[in-house]
């Protein structure tokens, strides 16, 4: 088993949140892991991207190799096409669709949806609005985990644990947010893969 | 007994390394990527239990002789700086290398190839060779920890400091990492010859000598120590010679199994014997660095016979910019393997300020008044968030070098009769080299306006606390600035005509007039709230 994996978003999104659930199901997995972040200068709203990857064999690299990832999980429709150079061609991307504009130049947004789904293997969902459907306002980058889960061979009660984990200091009300989150965002790509 | 494993960055398994194997105290400024070192201690229990020593220094010159002091007493430390931060440090860290350790002692220092957080991409190894500093490069987090106790063994079996020297992608990468047990921290024992730390130039002769007699064990113990390996291969045709994270990319190409043979080199001086025997056996040496070509250059010589090298001074790996598993493909020949490329309406996304941030307000207020009336370039920048300021919608200063020359370039400018001439720095940078700069400026009566942009914190690097905090005032009037030329204004947008009033009449002053607009930065703001409500 191998996945490798490119998180990416803007600063502040919070991309890391998503690679700590997966970290957490891979590692109780007993799989090998390694995770390159950003941290510094590109953390105040510039492009941010981390770089996972697990395995049951030992990796060597900390960073993917370009041509080489699964998958891309992007929480922001630009920023998914930004490391389209990883994706191997049967590789998935998966992204949200809403943009976060603080650039004077962000391109028309349906220009960027035409790229997205120019890819044949590809899930544009809006994480934003699924997240309110459950009502979490803050449940995006759950929603998308759960979307992506559904290519990354990992036990899905694993990441509903590692969440009772990661939230646990929160109380069982943030929890149970939260897995409902990440269980529409996986019903998602079931029904649109 | 099951051996106990944690999930570590690079950053975090050195602290963690470092704390089991018996540190008494870590000395540090925060400089990405090394700051996550600090502040794993800072957030340690053990550390609090062991009551190990975690505040923030001034500069990492301060911490480098924080360190060496601790290490003086006896007793195991490290401290811990960015590459850039290294040249501060250079005084106390070249001079330690004559007087040598008592207590081990760890200087780590984290490079950042392809600069994605820094001014420059120098190669510590190269200062550390200068000083005769032996040298630890991991290449994994594993091996990060585990170099801690060999280090301190190393450093205090010679008597010498070690640098344990990382990059950027080892620094901010996690993954596995099997923990021992910990060693107890060292008792206070004072060095044998007291005249050891003593560099008076009678004495430096004499512990210079002993410092390159020490080479050659160094050399020996780089052979032998097992960090540094040869492993055979059956395609004689290359040979690699693969430091720190080198041999991962190159790993990563042959799915751990390279054909040819390899030296995996993770501690300096560069083991002779081993890369003899490669060059001996092989027809072409391919050497990987992640940084500059030391290795390469050193193999190659100044005539460049005998031995064929690539690398980075052939061209087979780019001069600049870190290694990475496709450019290593590329070296050895391998097909690339680059999926599609990026759409062309894919626009840059650059940092920038945050929003709300008291920044943004100073380079209103200075766009205003010195801008509008005098044009561009009279404003000399420092290293912080503000340096941010360079981009649209300011385009405000014209200078970013190094750590305090804001003021000191404003000074220079101002001797040159460059009018008005602007210096613009955040507090904790003023306290770690701006300070000085002031003093010359006041001794000199110089016609500067400093602005000291206090948010309170080092905010760059993730807010860390700042030295200014609460004494920033009184350090400035310390100095010697009249106090009638300290002005303190709040900086939000309902203040930006008082704050264009302030700056109008300090350009009338003749002299040195520190301007300090001062709000809490905004992340650290939040930060706080966050945990106060946990």
């Amino acid at each position: 088993m191998k996945c490798d994996i490119i998180l990416a978003g803007v600063g502040g999104q919070g991309i890391l949140s998503i690679a700590t659930v997966l970290g957490y199901a891979a590692v109780e997995s007993g799989l090998y892991l390694k995770q390159a972040e950003v941290h510094g200068m590109s953390q105040r709203g510039g492009d941010v991207q981390s770089h996972f990857r697990i395995s049951d064999k030992p990796i060597y690299s900390d960073l993917v190799q370009k041509g080489k990832a699964d998958l891309i999980i992007s929480v922001e429709p630009m920023e998914s096409l930004r490391y389209l150079p990883y994706l191997n061609k049967d590789g998935w991307l998966v992204t949200n669709t809403v943009p976060v504009v603080n650039i004077d130049n962000y391109p028309d947004l349906e220009a960027v949806m035409a790229e997205i789904k120019k890819l044949p293997r590809h899930i544009a969902i809006d994480g934003d609005k699924i997240a309110r459907d459950v009502n979490n306002l803050k449940g995006m980058n759950m929603v998308l985990a759960g979307a992506a889960s559904v290519f990354i061979d990992l036990d899905f009660n694993l990441m509903k644990k590692g969440i009772e984990c990661i939230f646990a200091k929160k109380g069982e009300e943030i929890i149970k947010a939260n897995i409902a989150a990440l269980t529409a965002g996986r019903e998602f790509s079931e029904k649109n893969r | 007994m099951t051996k106990k494993k944690m999930l570590l960055m690079g950053d975090e398994a050195i602290a963690q390394g470092a704390m089991d194997a018996g540190a008494s105290g870590f000395y540090a400024y925060p400089g990405t990527p090394s700051t996550e070192i600090m502040e794993y201690v800072q957030h340690s229990k053990m550390a609090a239990q062991r009551n190990i020593h975690r505040t923030w220094s001034a500069n990492e010159k301060t911490a480098v002789e924080g360190a060496l002091g601790m290490s003086y007493a006896g007793k195991r430390t490290m401290s811990m700086m960015k590459h850039v931060g290294l040249n501060v440090a250079m005084d106390p860290f070249v001079n330690s290398g004559i007087t040598g350790a008592n207590g081990g002692c760890i200087v780590t220092v984290a490079d950042d190839p392809s600069m994605h957080s820094s001014q420059d991409e120098q190669d510590s190894r190269i200062l550390s060779k200068f000083a005769f500093i032996p040298i630890l490069e991991p290449s994994n987090q594993q091996e990060a920890y585990d170099m801690c106790f060999y280090g301190y063994e190393l450093s205090e079996k010679y008597m010498t400091p070690v640098m344990m020297r990382v990059t950027t992608r080892l620094a901010h990468s996690r993954s596995g990492v099997e923990v021992r047990e910990a060693l107890p921290q060292k008792e206070i024992k004072l060095p044998e010859d007291k005249r050891q730390f003593v560099l008076l130039p009678s004495i430096a002769r004499r512990r210079y000598k002993g410092v390159l007699e020490t080479q050659k064990k160094l050399l020996e113990e780089s052979e032998n120590a097992g960090w540094n390996r040869y492993i055979d291969g059956k395609d004689k045709s290359l040979g690699i010679i693969a430091c720190g994270l080198g041999f991962n990319y190159l790993m990563e190409n042959f799915d751990g199994e390279c054909p040819y043979p390899v030296v995996k080199l993770s501690q300096y001086p560069a083991p002779k014997k081993m890369i003899k025997k490669l060059v001996e056996e092989c027809k072409e040496i391919l050497v990987l660095e992640d940084g500059m070509p030391m290795v390469e250059e050193d193999l190659r010589g100044l005539l460049d016979r005998d031995v064929k090298v690539k690398g980075r001074i052939t061209g087979e790996l780019p001069r600049d910019g870190e290694l990475n598993p496709n450019l290593v493909a590329l070296a050895l020949g391998l097909k690339d393997v680059e999926g599609q490329p990026v759409p062309k309406i894919v626009a840059p996304r650059p940092p920038k300020m945050c929003t709300g941030c008291g920044h943004i307000d100073m380079y209103n207020a200075i766009n205003a008044t010195v801008k509008a009336k005098y044009g561009d370039g009279h404003v000399f920048s420092d290293i912080g968030c503000y340096t941010l300021g360079a981009f649209p919608p300011f385009e405000a200063i014209n200078s970013c070098v190094d750590m305090g020359a804001s003021i000191t370039m404003a000074k220079g400018a101002a001797d040159a009769g460059l009018f008005p001439a602007i210096a613009v720095i955040g507090d904790s940078t003023f306290c770690h080299s701006g300070m000085t700069g002031l003093l010359d400026a006041v001794i000199d009566k110089s016609n500067i306006i400093v602005f000291i942009g206090d948010n309170s914190t080092t905010g760059m690097t993730g807010g860390q606390d700042s030295h200014a905090l609460g004494r920033l005032t009184s350090i400035v009037k310390g100095l010697g600035v009249d106090p009638d030329h300290i002005r303190i204004v709040n900086p939000v947008r309902k203040n930006h005509d008082e704050f264009v009033k302030i700056i109008n009449e300090e350009l009338e002053y003749n002299g040195v007039s520190v301007i300090i607009p001062t709000r809490e930065c905004m992340q650290t703001l939040r930060r706080k709230t966050k945990d106060a409500k946990k």
